[in-house]
């Protein structure tokens, strides 16, 4: 069959473009055991770093002796914050304005905290010689309570800002205190709350946890001081970032330092920072001049690398009698740690947690927000979550069901009175954002009768007589969450990490032979990018995504970028992908018009060609138009086809959905167990719906996870109880259900193909419906909230304090 | 520390290496002989990313020293199929979506294939059973399951048996 005689449809499918669950390509390696993580790389002479790290939570730096350690044959170095010093990089700037310790500078602020950097020729010689380091500590009182950090007999954590009363995100009031971030309208809020006839109020927690990506963090380091170029490879969500803090921090030129992410073993926000082993690697190769590797192990990962989440939130939500919301008003206490570490855009000390108003029509709010310093690791990273925004929707989604309570009414029915209707958007929410789109009473139905919502309700009215009968000792618990993300990060006139305004791009190559290459600035971590963008590509530019390579990590060759995180990479990078793949349609269209010998204005584009207008067997296929280009003068137009897109998006993109959980908990045990998990996701135009489908049951997974369990806990003293798998709980097979997906389809109306982005929504609404649903099997009891992680120890001591079992 | 010589057949190759009595099997794998498939996600048997098959048994490769598996066969991710002759389950995992970044994926599949040599008509349970002892952060494991189930479906058709 000629070109010509193929369908349009089958020429469509040929392409494996846009709305296609095109397999990945990335599988071929990773089924084989051929991926190349950073622990992978091997070099000559290169040598091994690990850390010293501080027992304690606070104690003054006495001494440091490593004698015996250098006396171990293999050892090479040790380095100490005096070490580092000469060089100004024993502290390094975070990306949320504050600075940071790369090794203990006269005292630790948190246990694991980085003290001296082993160099030696393996990684046991490495962690022989870390115990043989001496260190004599002279402990110190400890704060983990944030409540108690502005208390007069407070210890005070950062003696290096004591008396700083100003810090990056504006005045200071205590030297525990970091900044205080409001947002709306305080007095007009708290008139509204005055006035309402209903006022519902919680303290809603959403406890400290960790990303835990199945591989932890690590980099090689190698300086080449023949050619002074210094190359890093490593655990990097946004490489192009590293790069340039590299270069500032070392003095080394940017153009002579190459930074690779290599594939990476999962993110969720645990990689975009820069950690001090990424720092002393590279400080030990230009040292010894050989190349060094750091790897950190599981306890290293979850004691000492960014966590997440961490507030509490304080709520207060006004009705009227009939359920009509009026206002709302959140006080939240951020507990960061020892160092203000989140990777926020700069202008957002809270991320956008003022996207907590939710899917709700809510006139009017008022949002604050006080970050705290601790002796705890630094972090309050997006976790699989766009900066803050898990906490923003279980704050909401638990206040909505505090408040249905209070009303006495159905917390479904309260949802579909106050969602934001499908004609008020763009939506002006009360706290600053402008909603780009929505239809959420339609997708809240679907949801309803999916599940059969009515018919629920009545088995769970009656389980609750059984109960109280004696002829049960199971609940049963409905959890409810419409959520609103807000994703895309984002506009350069209010979003940068580090100065660095928050674009991303694509540059686009087409070969003589009509295949193709794309670079992007951004970083997948399983995501899936290199099958994703080549089928945005291939809808803009008609070459089947099987013919075109996507690479993306590597700083000498990718745009410049600001990574993967905050499910960014669809609304910018994807963005961007297509902006590029217009420009080259462009230029392609005026190939074409010459070839054919008609004006630019004659020919359209149909799938994979231009074709005369009106005379349907005249046209040029983009692969005829790409060999053209390359072996053809064609008068006025440049040899090659090539385009580049710096992507600045307009507005973030708004993905929202309908989540509903059915769980059964044993009241004896406290045990629960997930029956149902539906989940309806709109995330705009859909790209590839096995990915979508594949990102949504990993984000709930991790939903699960945090919901029923999983945490960051310290003692009193400051010490991490959950630094291993054992404590820090990773559901298995048998514990995760299997989700029921669904979805709705409402594109963005500023994004070039209409895409919001997925890969985090999951976790944003599923913890509130996981949460929503252990709350509500005890709604019948007199519970109004209780705070997560749900385990079953939890669960056993909110039945018994209700009296369950007596 | 003494190093002593330990002789393996991996993959059907035999092969040395030395180590130290306090080596992990996994590091000797990785470091020593370059089979970098097996990885590691905790040193401490928890995550099974760092799975491998010894004498017919699935172990946690960071559980054992290495001079523990002195003799033994050892087959590994890079052993179940090649380029030309994917595993049934390497197959599989990319057509159902089993993997996402892949960091689980050697161990799972290793685990996988050895539960379906002893068990080769699991149902969902046995499966979700079976590979417990393996964790992966991305998937849900609800594409991992079909990906398994797929695999013994198929290798339970006639032909594959010839
Ligand atoms: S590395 Fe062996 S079980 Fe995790
Ligand atoms: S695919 Fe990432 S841990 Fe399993």
């Amino acid at each position: 069959m000629s070109a010509a005689e193929e369908t349009i449809q089958e020429r469509t499918a040929a392409l494996k473009g846009l709305g296609t669950s095109r397999k990945r390509v990335e599988d071929a390696r990773f089924t084989q055991g051929k991926g190349n993580y950073v622990d992978d790389i091997k070099m000559p002479d290169m040598l091994f770093g690990d850390f010293v790290r501080s027992p304690y939570a606070h104690a003054r730096v006495k001494s440091i002796d490593s004698s015996a350690a250098m006396a171990v044959p293999g050892v090479i170095a040790v380095l100490t914050a005096q070490d580092l010093e000469p060089l100004s990089l024993h502290w390094m700037p975070t990306l949320a304005g504050d600075k940071q310790m790369v090794l203990a500078d006269g005292k630790v602020l948190f246990q694991g905290q980085e003290v001296a950097f082993v160099v030696a020729e393996d990684r046991y010689i490495a962690a022989d010689a870390v115990d043989l380091v001496q260190v004599e500590y002279e402990e110190l009182p400890v704060l983990v309570d944030p409540f108690k950090a502005e208390l007069p007999d407070a210890p005070v954590l950062r003696e290096d800002i004591a008396d700083a009363t100003e810090g990056a995100h504006g005045p200071r009031r205590h030297p525990n205190h970091i900044f205080t971030w409001e947002q709306g309208d305080k007095s007009a809020t708290e008139a509204v709350l005055a006035e309402a006839p209903v006022v519902a109020e919680e303290m809603v927690y959403y406890h400290r946890t960790h990303p835990c990506p199945m591989e932890t963090c690590g980099a090689v380091a190698s300086m080449d001081k023949v050619n002074g170029k210094l190359t890093l490879w490593g655990t990097f969500q946004a490489p192009h970032v590293v790069r340039t803090v590299a270069s500032l921090l070392s003095g080394i030129a940017e153009h002579n330092i190459r930074v690779v992410s290599p594939d990476i073993g999962g993110g969720f926000g645990n990689k975009v920072g820069v950690y001090p082993g990424y720092v002393c690697a590279i400080v030990a190769s230009i040292v010894t001049g050989q190349p060094v590797k750091w790897i950190e192990d599981r306890m290293e990962n979850l004691s000492a690398t960014a966590f997440a989440r961490d507030y509490w939130m304080k709520g207060k939500i006004a009705a009227t009698d009939d359920g009509k919301i009026l206002g709302l008003w959140c006080h939240t206490t951020a507990d960061h740690g020892a160092f203000d570490a989140c990777a926020d855009p700069t202008k957002y000390p809270a991320g956008f947690m003022n996207i907590c108003t939710g899917s709700y029509d809510i006139p009017m709010a008022y949002l604050a927000v006080d970050g705290i310093y601790t002796n705890k690791a630094p972090g309050g990273v997006a976790y699989r979550c766009s900066f803050r925004v898990t906490e923003a929707a279980y704050f909401i989604e638990r206040m909505i069901e505090v408040l249905a309570i209070k009303l006495n009414m159905d917390a479904a029915e309260l949802r579909a009175k106050n969602f934001i209707r499908k004609d008020q958007f763009p939506y002006h929410s009360a706290l600053g954002w402008e909603y780009d789109s929505g239809d959420y009473h339609t997708a809240w139905n679907k949801a309803l009768e999916a599940v059969n919502y009515t018919g629920l309700r009545a088995e769970q009215a009656q389980q609750v007589e059984d109960f109280k009968a004696g002829k049960t000792r199971k609940l049963m618990g409905i959890g409810l969450c419409h959520f609103t993300e807000i994703v895309g990060a984002g506009p350069v006139k209010n979003c940068d990490i580090l100065g660095m305004g928050m674009f991303d791009s694509c540059e686009i190559r087409i070969h003589p032979t009509g295949s193709a290459i794309a670079r992007l600035g951004t970083i997948s971590q399983g995501q899936g990018h290199a099958t994703t963008f080549a089928q945005i590509l291939a809808s803009e530019i008609g070459i089947s995504a099987d013919d075109i390579t996507v690479e993306e990590g590597d700083t000498d060759t990718a745009p410049y970028g600001l990574g993967t995180y905050g499910s960014r990479s669809t609304p910018v990078a994807g963005a961007a992908t297509a902006m590029a793949g217009r420009k080259i349609r462009a230029k392609a269209q005026m190939i074409a018009a010459y070839l054919l010998e008609v004006h630019d204005n004659d020919i359209e584009w149909e799938v994979d060609r231009f074709v005369v207008k009106g005379a349907p067997e005249r046209f040029k296929t983009m692969k005829e138009v790409a060999f053209a280009s390359y072996t053809q003068v064609i008068p006025g137009v440049e040899p090659g086809l090539e385009a580049v897109s710096y992507y600045d998006p307009p507005n973030m993109t708004y993905p929202f959905g309908a989540y509903i959980c059915v769980m059964d908990i044993d009241v004896d045990t406290g045990e629960s167990d997930i029956r149902q998990f539906y989940a309806l996701d709109d995330c705009g135009t859909r790209i590839n719906p096995m990915i979508i489908e594949g990102q949504v049951h990993g984000g709930l997974t991790e939903a699960l996870a945090i919901a029923l369990g999983q945490e960051i806990a310290y003692d009193e003293l400051g010490n991490v109880k959950t630094g291993s798998l054992m404590d820090f709980f990773i559901p298995t097979s048998w514990e995760t259900p299997n989700y029921q997906t669904d979805f709705t389809e409402t594109p963005s109306p500023h994004h070039p193909i209409g895409a919001k982005g997925v890969g985090e929504s999951p976790n944003v609404g599923g913890v509130p419906a996981f949460s929503n649903a252990i709350n509500d099997a005890f709604r019948a009891f007199g519970l109004t909230h209780t705070h997560m992680p749900h385990d079953h120890w939890r669960i056993w001591k909110t039945a018994n304090d209700l009296g369950l079992h007596s | 520390m003494s190093k002593t010589t330990i002789k393996l057949n991996v993959n059907g190759q035999s092969v040395e290496a030395q180590a130290e009595p306090r080596e992990l099997l996994i590091h000797v794998l990785r470091e020593q002989l370059q089979i970098t498939g097996p990885h590691i996600g905790c040193e401490t048997s928890h995550c099974g990313a760092c799975t491998v098959d010894i004498d017919g048994k699935s172990i946690k490769s960071c559980t054992l020293f290495a001079i523990q598996a002195q003799g033994s066969e050892i087959t590994t991710i890079e052993g179940l199929g090649n380029p030309d002759k994917l595993h049934v389950l390497q197959e599989k995992f990319k057509e159902h979506h089993g993997l996402q970044c892949g960091y689980c994926t050697p161990g799972m599949i290793t685990r996988a294939h050895r539960l379906l040599e002893e068990n080769p008509n699991p149902t969902e349970e046995d499966v979700r059973f079976g590979i417990a002892g393996n964790l992966c952060r991305c998937t849900g494991y609800q594409n991992i399951v079909k990906a398994v189930m797929a695999a013994a479906d198929e290798l339970n058709q006639p032909e594959a048996v010839a």
